[in-house]
């Protein structure tokens, strides 16, 4: 687990990797191409982000076609989250958060 | 209306044919899903995802049967059995990838409203079926945290 956790972690200590991450999240499915418009950085740049994403299992990919389609994978994230918050702290984090997002609506 | 693909994997420290046997027998579905998975697994059965001696909440025909290797379910809420094109195709995929298997779930044909309702609840059953087969223990309520999961009666 925790040389899993290790890539988890590494792969999302980069704001290119977790703006792809957002990408998927809002759209599934995506290309490569798809992926790299309006990203600020050569397709290279952005193969290489979602080959580190997907060593790090935070993207699955499924080939349609010629097509290779990417997907945000959020069971290694589930993980963590499982190991350190869900057990007691789940009630109070959504309290948290609902407060801050009161507190930042003002 | 948007139709939806998710792609949810795993890399169990496991045998495809324990993953396989985990996925089919319904003790075992039971113990980390909660609800259990019970047909005899030939192209063409019914297929059924509830608790015991209840009515199903999931209910489906098996498309694709290769143990243990390969499973595809449809899945339908009971009340759509008759009504194929609610069907939601769901592949499991087991690899081994050296030492580990490789466990995709890939889930078609979604609405938005079937993927509201599983996409907090494949994580915590895959998470839960890695824990189980690698520790022999499980997750208590393991989908406490996933919102809008229904409960157990």
């Amino acid at each position: 687990m925790s040389d899993e956790a290790d890539k988890v972690f590494k792969a999302l200590a980069d704001a290119g990797r977790r703006e792809l991450l957002n990408r998927l999240h809002e759209q599934e499915g995506q290309t490569l191409g798809g992926l790299a418009e309006g990203m600020g950085m050569s397709r290279q740049a952005v193969s290489q982000h979602l080959a580190i994403l997907e060593a790090a299992n935070l993207v699955a990919t499924r080939r349609q076609g010629r097509e290779k389609l990417h997907y945000l994978n959020p069971v290694p994230i589930h993980e963590i989250h499982a190991r350190w918050i869900a057990k007691f702290e789940r009630p109070r984090l959504d309290a948290l958060a609902a407060l801050k997002a009161r507190l930042e609506e003002d | 209306m948007a139709k939806h693909t998710y792609v949810y994997v795993t890399y169990i420290v496991s045998t495809p044919e324990k993953v396989w046997e985990a996925l089919t027998d319904a003790e075992i579905s039971g113990r980390y899903w909660e609800r259990q998975n019970v047909s005899d697994w030939k192209v063409g059965s019914r297929w059924t995802h509830g608790f015991p001696g209840k009515a199903p909440d999931v209910v489906g025909r098996v498309i694709e049967s290769d143990p243990p290797r390969k499973l595809v379910t449809t899945w339908l809420r009971p009340d759509h059995e008759d009504q194929p094109e609610f069907a939601n195709p769901c592949t499991f995929e087991i690899e081994d990838v050296g030492g580990k298997v490789k466990l995709t779930v890939t889930h078609t044909n979604l609405s938005d409203q079937d993927l509201k309702n599983i996409s907090g609840g494949w994580p915590a059953v895959l998470s839960n079926l890695k824990t189980l087969l690698e520790t022999g223990k499980t997750i208590p309520n393991p989908f406490n945290a996933v919102e809008g999961h229904p409960q157990a009666a």
